[in-house]
Parts: C-alpha cells; structure tokens; sequence
C-alpha cells in the first residue's frame, strides 16, 4: 500500500499524459478521418487513390512501425521531433486510416435518394457532402467512431516503447526503480485506462440515442 | 458508394477543373516528395552500399531478418492457435443455459477486451514475478496475445452461432440432439466458416500486434532490427539505421497485405458458396482490425 501511496503522484500525471495524448490524437485522427474519407468519395480520380492508398498502408502497418517511423525515420530528413509530438502524431495518423474507414461506411448508408435530391436542387459536390452527406453520416455512425476512440485510447500505451511516460509506462519504470508490490499500480494502470474508456463508452450510448436518424 | 450518386458525369468545365486540380496535387506530392528524397540524398542515405546490406548475405542481416521474421510469425500462430480455442471456449460458455457459466465468462471477456493489450503483457511481464512466476519474453508475449484475442474471438464466435439461422438449432434439438451435438455439430460447424474472413482479419491483427514484443525486449522482427542497427552503429556510426528500419518495416507491410489480400479471397471464396451466406448480416464489433484494443461492445 504505501509503495502505491508513494507513486500515487507518477500515476496521476501518468495519467494527465495519457489523456491528453488521446484528446489530441483523436482531433487529429477526426479531422484528418473527415478529410480522407471526403477524399475518397470525391469525383477527383487522384484524391481517390491518395486517400485509398493511405488507409490500406495505415492499416497494414503495425501501430509500433508508424511509432518507429516518427521517432527514428523522421531525424533522417532533418526533422526531429520529442517524444510526445511523435506519439501524437504515430496514433492520429494510425486511427486516421480508422476514422476514414466508417465514415466511409457511414457515407455508404446515406439514401441515395438525399444525394440526388441535392444534386437535383442544384447543390455542388462540396456542398452536397458539407450540407447533405456528411451530417448524416456522422450521426450513423456515431457507435464505430466510438468504438475507435476506445481502441485509439488503448493503443496509446504504445505510446510507452518510445520514452513517453504515459500511464503504462509507470510499469516498466517502477520495475526498475525498486521492488516494491507491483500489484495495487497495475490495479492503479488498469482503472486510469477505464476511467477515460468506460464513460466513453455511455457517453457514445446516450449520443448515439440522441442524434440516430428514424429511417 | 457506387460512386455515380454523389456527384454527376462531369462536363467539360469540370474536366478541365479536375485537370488543373490533379495536375496542381501532383505536383506538390512530387515536391514533397522529392523534397524528402533529397533530404535523404544530402543525408548520403540513398547510396546504394547502403542499401547493399539487406540484401548482403555475407554481413548475415537477410539471414538475421529471416529469423526474426520466423519468431514473428511463430509468435503470431501459437497466439493465434490457442486465441481460436480459447475463443471458441469462452463464446459457447457466454452463450451457456447456466448462469453460473455465463456471468463468470461475459465478465473475462468483458476485462480483457478492455484493458489495453500492452498492460495485459506488462502486467504478464513486470507484476507476476513478484508472485514467484517468472515468464521469458516469449512466454509473456503469447500469453498475452492469446488472452487478449480469445476475448474479441469469442465475441466473434458469438455473432457467428448468433447468426445461424434458428431453425438449425430446432432442428438438431427436434432429432433428439443433445446440447453439446447441437452445438458441436451444428452451430459451430456454421459459425466458423461464416466467420472465417474475419477470421483471417483478426490473424493480420495478430500479426501486427505481436510487434508489441519489441518493447519487452523479444527479439522480433523490430527488435532485431534494432539490435543490429546498435550493433552497426558501433562500427560504422549511424550509417545503416534508416536502411535496416526501412526493412523492417517493408517485410511487416509486405506480410501483412499478403494476409489482407488473403482474407479477401477468402471472403469472396465463402461469400460465393451459398452455404455460407448472409455473412454480412451479422453483427461485428466495428473495430476488430485496430489492434491493440476492442471497444466494449
């Protein structure tokens, strides 16, 4: 208990760390997402193939080598990076691919009928998809995008390979701090990733509620 | 989207914006593109005997290469054996008549699709050998791999037997089955094969998931490849680092599209079979290819 007492402080910031990486990251991957997806339903032949060639690299890469790109390739084009800015982007660039994804499926399940009612009204394709498509879209899919914010969370402690001392890493480094009783900081570790991930996941239940479309 | 909806055959004037659009796209990707590449140029990372090394058996890399990607992939397949049984236990037990099955079950596969799997194999790793059991990386790796994935198999074992049409079940049970032929004969034999592309879909994350070695020191492919970029930073400086990464990196995508491609044939295999159909119908949870994490369901 008091090896647990005295590390609480590590744990908390741990913590902190871990959030904000997951609240920037998932701006990141959310917009960058919109932008992939918009790309792949665009008329623009190119854009398609940019955003399709993006996704299926993302997401065959294991989230550890896009890690290993940011931290260790980038230095040899002259860009260097600290650690946390690299997590960051690592895990927004990752879930990005994700995000894009179902969106894209959320697109998919829009009637046909409303696009081409705008089309009909004279909407371009731009607007068709800021006014018409894309509002749906994101309602219908408000459960997967959920369910990926959760998975991005998790994916995180990666995160704790490439020196950010986010809430995983506590373990590691307290290992090789002393032998104190592990236990209770693991117990600390798994309830830091349930605090963010279980209210996600109502509050992703009562939107999902609020915003589904009667079809 | 069968792409013709969202916007009309354009005309000439769309056309020629489009061309303008794609020429001016291009051209930037080419920038930074060949602003990249002479980065690397006026790095000297681009020159050929740099590169000779992955592919120089002498120096023993393509060999070394070859071996870890062999533990990778030993790695990914007793996870993957053992996740398949295991899932396969714990989603006939979360389907179970009894109570004192189900609760129990739903409440393991509820914890370990929750916990984040780098956690699961640090806890495996780091917390147990303070209760006296000391596992080698290997040990930790796996167990955590299987632990994990028999969680998000289970649940797509689940939807599988779901999924089977009602009728099979009374059907078994009405020539006098027990529950366990029933099951056994009936449900699983079915379940597995509609679910076999996700399947193979969940063995690609598996794959990639078991990079997650690396931080504990397995010797894995990344590893490997980092430990012979410090053994090379010895002699020569930093000179091969961004060329054995690149390796990597290239042998874990060209690995993992192959199971990709894989899994799509065998989805469009069983999607033409009619006995497997209606697979798409069933319910999934959404983020089975991330890896490293499900969401609760």
């Amino acid at each position: 208990m008091q090896f647990f007492v005295d590390n609480f402080d590590l744990l908390k910031d741990a913590f902190l760390q871990t959030l904000s990486l997951s609240l920037l990251a998932g701006l990141l991957a959310l917009v960058l997402g919109t932008l992939l997806a918009a790309m792949r339903v665009s008329p623009i032949a190119p854009l398609r193939w940019l955003a399709t060639f993006y996704v299926e690299t993302f997401r065959n890469t294991p989230l550890t080598v896009v890690f290993f790109f940011m931290i260790f390739g980038l230095p040899q084009i002259d860009f260097v990076i600290d650690f946390f800015t690299g997590a960051v982007l690592s895990v927004g660039l990752y879930t990005a691919a994700f995000v894009c994804e179902a969106l894209r499926s959320g697109i998919n399940a829009v009637a046909a009928g409303q696009v081409e009612a705008a089309r009909a009204v004279g909407l371009t394709f731009g607007q068709t998809l800021r006014e018409i498509v894309l509002p749906q879209a994101f309602r219908t899919v408000v459960p997967p995008l959920g369910n990926v914010w959760i998975a991005m969370v998790k994916n995180t402690s990666i995160a704790a390979g490439f020196s950010v001392t986010e809430l995983s890493a506590v373990l590691p480094r307290l290992v090789n701090a002393d032998a104190g009783d592990l236990t209770l900081v693991l117990v600390g570790v798994v309830a830091g990733y349930l605090i963010i991930t279980l209210p996600s996941a109502f509050a992703v239940h009562r939107l999902e509620r609020r915003v589904a479309i009667l079809r | 989207m069968s792409t013709t909806v969202l916007f009309d055959t354009p005309g000439p004037r769309a056309r020629r914006r489009q061309l303008i659009g794609t020429v001016l796209g291009a051209l930037v990707l080419l920038g930074l593109l060949a602003f990249v590449l002479a980065r690397l140029n006026a790095n000297g990372q681009l020159e050929g005997q740099r590169w000779a090394i992955l592919f120089d058996t002498s120096t023993g890399v393509p060999q070394r290469l070859g071996e870890a990607l062999l533990r990778t992939l030993q790695v990914a397949a007793v996870g993957m054996l053992f996740a398949t049984l295991f899932g396969m236990l714990l989603a006939v037990g979360r389907l179970s008549d009894h109570r004192w099955v189900r609760i129990p079950v739903a409440t393991v596969i509820e914890f370990f699709r929750a916990v984040p799997l780098l956690v699961l194999i640090f806890a495996l790793y780091f917390v147990l050998p303070s209760y006296g059991i000391d596992l080698s990386a290997f040990a930790a790796l796996t167990t955590g791999l299987v632990l994990y994935n028999s969680a998000v198999l289970a649940e797509i074992f689940r939807a599988g037997i779901l999924s089977v049409d009602r009728g099979q079940r009374e059907a078994g049970f009405a020539i006098g089955m027990r529950k366990t032929q029933v099951m056994t004969l009936i449900l699983l034999p079915q379940a597995v094969r509609r679910m076999l592309p996700v399947l193979v879909a969940q063995l690609v994350v598996l794959l990639k998931d078991s990079s997650l070695g690396f931080i504990i020191g397995y010797f894995e492919l990344l590893r490997q490849a980092r430990s012979l970029v410090e053994f090379y930073n010895l002699g020569f400086g930093n000179t091969y680092t961004f060329q054995l990464y690149v390796g990597a990196a290239l042998i874990y995508i060209l690995v993992n599209v192959l199971l990709s491609w894989l899994a799509r044939v065998v989805e469009r295999r069983t999607r033409r079979s009619s006995k497997a159909a209606a697979a798409e119908d069933v319910e999934l949870p959404a983020d089975v290819q991330m890896g490293g994490g499900g969401g609760p369901a």
